[in-house]
C-alpha cells in the first residue's frame, strides 16, 4: 500500500498519539503498514499484538525483519478474510485518501474492529488552500509531496469532508486531533484545526443506533 | 583430478542411511515393522542443537536438495539455488537435514524395497503412507539425530504440507513453518489430474499390477505420461508461451505425429529423465499422500479448528502464476493461522513461472524468505 515517506518528522507524532489511545495489550490489524514502523512502535509501547496489510512488495522483507506479521493484501480487495470483531483496533495510517474505496473501507475497519483509527493529511490546511485558491495550482507540501498527475494520492479530503462522511455512516468519532508537521498542539490547532492542522488523527467507532 | 564447486554449494555431500525397528503405524492401520530412512546433512549442528531445519520434499524430490554426490555430478541437488552457505538457507548458520520419504525410490523403504516376511518386492503390498506417516517417520530421524525441535521445517507444495503437519502433530517439535507454495488440501481439479496420472500408469501393459520388478518391463510409458501431464500443470501457460511459442524443431510442419514443437521435445526430454529415474510405484503412492491430505478432516472441515493446538510462526509464500496451487489456497491456510492468532507473514510472489517457481530464484522471493531464515538463525 502506498505511504507518504517514513519522515520521522511527519510520522513519529501521529504515532505517539496512537500510542496515547491504544490501550495496553491490544490486538491491532495496521492497513497498510508499510515497514511495520508503527505496529513495532505500538508492541513496544503498548505491548500490542496483530498483524500488518502490505501490498506492496518492498515493504515485506523490513516488516519481517522488524518482527511484524505482515500479509501481503489490497486493501481494496476489503478484509473479507478478518472476521468480524477480531481487532481492539484498526488502524489507517496516511492510507485513507489512497483507497479506491475510502467510504467502504471505513465500514469493514469497524466490521473487523471494535476501534477504528485513522490520519490523513488534510487538505483544508491554510498553504493547500493559498494553493488552490490564490494561485489556482493543486496543492504541493510536506504532508502531500506528489505532482496531481503522479499521486497515489486520489481521494483527499478535509477535516470537514472526514467528519460528514462519519455522520452519514453512523460512525461515532471518540477523538479527533489535528497536528502540523512537527506535531505542535498549540491553541490555534485546537481553535481551528481544519485551518491549521497537517495530519488529522481520529479514533472512532460504530454507533449504536436504539431500536426503539 | 579435484573438481572446484561454486563458493556457495555445500560441495560434496554424502547420503547415510538410517534403520529403523520399531514399528511404524500408519494412517491407513497397516505397520512397517521396519525401513530405512536416507537422509542428507549440510552444516554443523550447534551445541545447543537448536539450529536445526528440516527441509521437506516434494513429489518427485528426494534427500538430495544440495551439493553435489561427486566431482562429476552435473547437476546440484534439488534445492541447491536456497541452501548453502550464505544462501537463503544458510548452511553456516543452519543444520540442515533432507530425508527421502518413505514410499520413496531413493533409498527410504519403498515399493522397490524388498519386503522382508516375503523376500521379493513390496510392489503394490507397500501400505499407502500419508503426509502425517511421513512426518511421524520424520519424527523418528529427527529422534535419532538428537534434535529435540527444529528451527524450522520447510518445504514447497508437498513438503509445505509436510511443514504443516508438522506443527499440528509436535506443536512442540518446531518453532517456525515455512510453506510455500502449498494448499490445506487438493481441490477436485488436483485429484483429477493425480487420477489421470495414475491411470496412465496403471493402464501400461508393463504395470504388471505393480509387481513389474520381476519381470523384465517396466511401466515407462505411463509413467513417462504420468510426468508429461505432471510437468504442464507445474508450468504456466505464460512461460510456455515464452519459452517455446509455437516454435517448430525443423521450422516447418511435416503432417506427421512425430515431434514438430518445441513443446513437444521438451516434454518427451523431461519425461525420459524422470522415468529412467524414478519409480511408477513411488509415483502412485506419492499422488495419493497428496489426494488424502487434508488436515482439516478431522476437525469437520475446519482447518481453524485444526490448527488449534499449533504454536510455530509461519512464513507462507505463494506465487501469482501457479495454478496447481494459487495463491488462494495459501490464503487460506494464512485465514487459518491468524483465526488462531497465530504469529503469520504471507507473501504473494509475482512470477510467471508457475508452481515450479519455488525451486527458482526469484528476488522478491527470496527477499522475504531470506528475511525470515535471518530472524529464524537470530533465535537459535
Amino acid at each position: 500500500m502506498t505511504k507518504q515517506p517514513s519522515d520521522t518528522r511527519i510520522v513519529r507524532p501521529d504515532y505517539a498519539i496512537i500510542a496515547e489511545w491504544i490501550r495496553p495489550r491490544s490486538r491491532v490489524l495496521d492497513l497498510g503498514c508499510g515497514d511495520g514502523a508503527l505496529l513495532h512502535y505500538l508492541a513496544e509501547q503498548r505491548k500490542t499484538t496483530g498483524y500488518g496489510l502490505e501490498l506492496d512488495d518492498k515493504y515485506l522483507p523490513q516488516c519481517i525483519r522488524n518482527g511484524i506479521n505482515v500479509i501481503q493484501t489490497d486493501l481494496d480487495q476489503g478484509l473479507a478474510e478478518f472476521d468480524d470483531d477480531s481487532f481492539d483496533y484498526v488502524l489507517l495510517s496516511l492510507t485513507l485518501q489512497a483507497m479506491h474505496f475510502p467510504a467502504r473501507l471505513l465500514d469493514e475497519m469497524l466490521r473487523v474492529g471494535s476501534r477504528g483509527i485513522v490520519t490523513f493529511p488534510n487538505f483544508g490546511h491554510w498553504r493547500a488552500r493559498i494553493q488552490l485558491g490564490l494561485f489556482g495550482t493543486m496543492p504541493i507540501s510536506r504532508t502531500l509531496p506528489h505532482q496531481w498527475y503522479d499521486t497515489p494520492n486520489i481521494h483527499l479530503c478535509t477535516l470537514r469532508d472526514f467528519e460528514a462522511l462519519c455522520r452519514d455512516r453512523n460512525i461515532d468519532i471518540l477523538d479527533r486531533r489535528a497536528v502540523d508537521h512537527i506535531h505542535r498542539a498549540s491553541l490555534g490547532l485546537r481553535l481551528w484545526p481544519n485551518l491549521l492542522g497537517e495530519i488529522a488523527l481520529y479514533q472512532f467507532t460504530r454507533k449504536v443506533i436504539s431500536r426503539h | 583430478m579435484s573438481r572446484q564447486f561454486p563458493s556457495d554449494s555445500v560441495g560434496l555431500v554424502h547420503p547415510r542411511t538410517v534403520h529403523f525397528d520399531h514399528p511404524l503405524q500408519l494412517s491407513s492401520g497397516e505397520t512397517l515393522t521396519t525401513y530405512d530412512i536416507v537422509y542428507e546433512t549440510y552444516g554443523e549442528l550447534n551445541p545447543a542443537r537448536s539450529n536445526a531445519v528440516l527441509i521437506c520434499h516434494a513429489l518427485s524430490g528426494n534427500h538430495h536438495a544440495a551439493g553435489y554426490h561427486d566431482p562429476d555430478e552435473k547437476k546440484p541437488g534439488w534445492w541447491d539455488n536456497m541452501v548453502g552457505p550464505g544462501k537463503v538457507i544458510d548452511t553456516d548458520r543452519f543444520h540442515v537435514v533432507s530425508c527421502n520419504n518413505i514410499g520413496g525410490c531413493h533409498g527410504s523403504t519403498g515399493p522397490a524395497t524388498v519386503n522382508p516376511d516375503t523376500g521379493i518386492p513390496y510392489g503394490p503390498d507397500f501400505p499407502i503412507v500419508t503426509v502425517q506417516d511421513w512426518v511421524a517417520s520424520q519424527a523418528q530421524l529427527a529422534d535419532f539425530l538428537g534434535i529435540e525441535q527444529w528451527a524450522a521445517v520447510v518445504g514447497g507444495s508437498l513438503g509445505g504440507m509436510q511443514a504443516m503437519q508438522w506443527a499440528i502433530d509436535f506443536p512442540d517439535r518446531i518453532r517456525n513453518a515455512v510453506l510455500i507454495a502449498a494448499a490445506p488440501k487438493l481441490t477436485a481439479q488436483n485429484i483429477a489430474f493425480n487420477e489421470v496420472a495414475r491411470q496412465a500408469i496403471c493402464s501400461d501393459p508393463g504395470f504388471h499390477e505393480g509387481r513389474y520388478y520381476e519381470t523384465q518391463s517396466e511401466p515407462w510409458r505411463g509413467l513417462r505420461l504420468a510426468r508429461m501431464l505432471g510437468h504442464i500443470t507445474y508450468l504456466s501457460d505464460d512461460l510456455m508461451s515464452e519459452k517455446f511459442g509455437r516454435d517448430l524443431r525443423e521450422g516447418k510442419i511435416n503432417f506427421d505425429y512425430g515431434v514438430e514443437f518445441q513443446v513437444e521435445s521438451y516434454l518427451r526430454y523431461q519425461a525420459d529423465s524422470f522415468a529412467g529415474s524414478f519409480d511408477a510405484n513411488t509415483y502412485l503412492l506419492m499422488t495419493k499422500a497428496l489426494d488424502y491430505f487434508d488436515p482439516a478432516a478431522a476437525t469437520g472441515g475446519d482447518l481453524s479448528a485444526a490448527l488449534k493446538d499449533v504454536k510455530a510462526d509461519f512464513l507462507v509464500i505463494s506465487f501469482t502464476s501457479d495454478w496447481r496451487f494459487a495463491p488462494y489456497r495459501s490464503r487460506e491456510i494464512v485465514r487459518a493461522l491468524h483465526d488462531n492468532d497465530l504469529n503469520v507473514s504471507y507473501a504473494e510472489v509475482e512470477s510467471h513461472q508457475g508452481h515450479d517457481a519455488f525451486l527458482l530464484k526469484i528476488p522478491q522471493y527470496l527477499d522475504v524468505f531470506t528475511a525470515y531464515m535471518d530472524r529464524v538463525a537470530a533465535s537459535c
